[in-house]
């Protein structure tokens, strides 16, 4: 690294500014991480921003948790399921307790099981078919269902989207639209209300009373060990800031290094670098049903046609060691890996076949009103690639820059596209939250009341319902290729390619586990 | 004076209220919603209105700035939409390291900037001059981010003599925060330095070509009486409007600063509340922002009579 060559401290001013610990690094009890965007939200039923979950998971547990298998493991409760498939008993386990002192009883879980119910998909799926949710003793508590639903356990275990984490009753009894303003969980970590500054720093200590679950540490399952005493979240708006303060020692790990600075790392010795979330992000583009052209299903096939994985991929990750072309919606490398349908996309898009497909729609010029972000660098690249793309097919495309609040304001409105509205948008998720058929919100059916875009599909929302009622793995995967087939066919959105961010850390770091968003148990850091 | 004083405090009340009523209208008119941010990608239509119906956000605009205002006189700025802390708790957290790197900065600015002004216009055209103008130049023309990029390669990656970055409160460690406060307020102070001493010395100029100065030259009075006890007083009227102006700049937006060496001021949370849609955060800056460019205002209005006799109120 010849450009950050460094000249060891010398004279004078070091000495004076090591004896007064000024650019010394943190103390080894402490890990400084810089995560990948600010804290602002607490409530983990409000949002599904990812940031508020990553705090949500140091400071909550779950009641379950899945690993990195997919596979339902007990967390906070062991699990028994009914030969029916209608009963659910959970069973606590002992010594749970809250920061506060207080123990975990069947009543915190059943209000906490309540409120998330409201807001996530899979919360309400559940919820449609519950007869009752009751404490069946000191230590355990029943759901009894109306009808089987197997996906039960995935739902409650699911580590994205809206997790479900255990809190006090008290707090858990807030309604679900209403913010809870305290922040006692019976996590591995504790919150530190004094020292959080929204957006800028969040705090968290070791709670010594956490006893930690039997068996291996395996993404959200596990032993949750801690190993420092506290752990500081800092926000650093510019990366290249946050790059020469890892250098420097000042901060200990670097959530998502941007691709293009990473060469500045690689081969500095006190800072390692790979990439954590193994199974990556995928990028999607989706249109709106409601209105022409998409609301023809031979347009938007047409339009699935013109794109190419690989080139959006490049422009947006550029380095092909970060990126994956990947035809499976529910990913690659995940239990239903399945890319029927995807050739095109795959193979760098049919621009010949669109345009024929195109004409044999009857496409009538109407234009493609696309939203694009321009200050979002993970979203700014795929508009662009599109644009192009589908003008060579033969669309008229009428790309609108807008900052990245007015587009997700603006793909709420459901008027028509000349008027406010909007024909096509782009937007990322991790793969856990596209790698199951009930947690994969792109393919809700249900008209108005799916996600936006807004497809009225009833043949989706029929698979759906098979899944939902399949009672093995077996029977899944030969309905979730069924779904990859018809989303490929009735294109509900685009799959775009799987990517991943790599991160960075200070070579002191021991325990710095893979895991599809940073985990802090289990890391320890050495003195030297 | 005081009459001046009293009066001048009173007309800036409804320049307060006409700034109120204008941010208002204009974060109402802007699209983006804060029920968005919160609700998150996965939000149905129906979730959005309930968060909006939760926040107030569907209360029609009138009654949206009645209560806001009527809040307001009781001094309640409000909660924060997104992380629902109250406001003012959240501006004062971000208002000290602003200040702290403003002050220091124009400090140093002026202690730098004024010597050097004086030098240029007492040895105008010589080799003095042409170098303080061509510092003043560079000065002006290398983006900030550039300098302070430099500044960190150089100090701290390179010396090892300060931090990258970060921001420690004088009161709970004086030492921690003048070695995080040099870099910044160096980086910001090369634009102003650049500023201010222009102004001294097209001031001072101006002034040494008066008939005062002339007089004062002609009855034999010594060029330093002259320049200090005559010239400089007078120049510095120009002077301390900058300085003041500067000032309530750096305050109000010292963004990019504040990004590079990762301050956690008034400037980031402006940027970072606008990209939110957080309108009583960003209510609350601009009225604090235009507070202070009212009071700076009427500070060097007032400092006008203490430097120039002549001037009255």
């Amino acid at each position: 690294m010849t450009a950050f060559s460094t000249i060891r401290p010398r004279g004078l001013v070091a000495a004076a500014a090591v004896a007064l610990g000024l650019a010394a690094p943190a103390s080894a009890e402490t890990i400084t991480a810089v995560m990948h965007s600010g804290l602002r939200v607490l409530d983990p039923v409000m949002t599904t921003a990812h940031i508020t979950r990553d705090n949500a998971f140091m400071i909550f547990d779950t009641l379950t948790a899945m690993n990195s298998d997919f596979e339902v493991t007990p967390q906070m409760a062991s699990f028994e399921v009914s030969d029916d498939g209608l009963t659910y008993t959970f069973t606590l386990r002992d010594g749970l307790k809250w920061h506060d002192g207080g123990e975990v009883t069947p009543a915190d879980c059943i209000a906490s099981i309540k409120r998330w119910m409201v807001r996530d998909g899979g919360g309400q799926m559940i919820a449609d078919r519950m007869e009752s949710l009751e404490a069946t003793g000191d230590k355990s508590f029943a759901l009894k269902l109306k009808e089987p639903f197997p996906y039960t356990l995935q739902a409650m275990s699911k580590p994205s989207g809206l997790a479900l984490f255990m809190m006090p009753e008290r707090i858990a009894s807030t309604p679900a639209d209403t913010a809870i303003t305290e922040y006692i969980g019976s996590g591995p970590f504790k919150f530190v209300p004094d020292e959080f500054q929204p957006g800028v720093k969040v705090v968290y200590e070791k709670n010594e009373d956490y006893v930690p679950a039997e068996g291996p540490q395996s993404w959200f399952s596990g032993a949750k060990d801690v190993k420092v005493d506290r752990v500081e979240w800092v926000t650093m708006p510019d990366a290249q800031t946050s790059i020469n303060a890892l250098m420097n020692g000042e901060i200990d790990y670097m959530e998502a290094v941007p691709v293009d600075l990473l060469p500045l790392l690689q081969g500095v010795d006190t800072v390692k670098t790979d990439v954590l979330a193994k199974l990556g992000s995928v990028t999607i583009g989706r249109m709106n049903f409601l209105y022409p052209p998409f609301d023809n299903p031979k347009i938007r096939k047409a339009a699935l046609m013109a794109l190419s994985q690989e080139d959006v991929l490049t422009a947006l990750i550029g380095n092909p060691e970060y990126f994956q072309v990947c035809g499976a919606i529910f990913g690659c490398g995940t239990p239903l890996e399945f890319a029927d349908g995807s050739e095109t996309l795959t193979s760098g898009g049919d621009i010949e076949g669109a345009k024929a497909l195109l004409e044999e729609a009857g496409y009538d010029g109407t234009p493609v009103v696309l939203m694009q972000p321009t200050d979002v660098v993970t979203l700014a690249a795929q508009p662009v690639v599109a644009a192009q793309a589908l003008r060579a097919a033969g669309f008229v495309v009428d790309m609108q820059p807008m900052d990245w609040q007015t587009l997700v304001t603006r793909r709420a409105s459901q008027a028509k596209p000349s008027e406010g509205g909007w024909n096509l948008f782009f937007t990322n998720w991790i793969v856990p939250e596209v790698s199951n058929p009930l947690a994969n919100i792109m393919l809700n059916g249900r008209g108005d009341s799916a996600w936006f875009g807004w497809p009225n599909d009833p043949e989706i929302e029929g698979l759906l319902g098979e899944y939902a009622s399949a009672a093995d793995l077996d029977t899944q995967k030969s309905v979730a290729e069924k779904i990859q087939a018809h989303v490929m066919e009735n294109v509900n959105y685009i799959h775009l390619g799987q990517y991943n961010s790599p991160s960075a850390w200070n070579a002191a770091l021991t325990g710095v586990a893979d895991a599809p968003f940073p985990v802090f148990w289990g890391v320890g850091k050495s003195a030297d | 004076m005081p009459v001046y004083f009293v009066r001048r405090v009173l007309a800036a009340i409804p320049v307060m209220l006409v700034v109120a009523i204008f941010v208002f209208l204009l974060l109402r008119l802007t699209p983006g919603d804060p029920a968005a941010i919160i609700a998150g990608d996965m939000a149905t239509p129906a979730q959005l209105e309930r968060i909006r119906d939760a926040l107030g956000l569907n209360d029609p605009l009138h009654i949206q700035f009645l209560t806001w205002i009527g809040r307001l006189l009781q001094g309640d700025f409000g909660t924060s939409l997104i992380s629902n802390k109250p406001v003012l708790e959240l501006v004062e957290d971000r208002m000290w390291p602003t200040i702290w790197i403003a002050l220091i900065t124009i400090t140093l600015s002026v202690i730098v900037a004024v010597p050097m002004g004086v030098l240029a216009a007492w040895r105008h055209r010589t080799w003095v001059d042409h170098i303080v103008m061509t510092f003043s130049v560079l000065g002006f023309s290398i983006p900030v981010f550039v300098i302070g990029y430099l500044l960190i390669k150089l100090f701290a990656i390179d010396l090892r003599w300060v931090p990258v970055q970060g921001y420690k409160a004088p009161s709970a460690d004086i030492g921690g925060f003048a070695i995080r406060a040099v870099l910044p307020a160096l980086t910001l102070a090369s634009i102003y330095i650049a500023l201010i001493a222009r102004m001294t010395r097209a001031s001072l100029l101006d002034v040494l070509n008066e008939d005062y100065v002339r007089t004062a030259r002609a009855k034999g009075l010594a060029e330093r009486r002259v320049l200090f006890r005559h010239a400089l007083r007078n120049a510095a009227v120009p002077v301390m409007t900058v300085i003041g102006t500067g000032f309530a700049l750096l305050i109000s937006g010292v963004v990019v600063t504040e990004s590079v060496f990762n301050i956690p001021g008034l400037g980031r949370l402006t940027v970072d509340s606008i990209f939110a849609r957080d309108y009583p955060v960003i209510q609350a800056l601009i009225l604090l922002t235009s507070g202070i460019y009212v009071a700076v205002n009427l500070l060097i209005d007032l400092s006008y009579s203490l430097l120039d006799p002549r001037i009255r109120y």
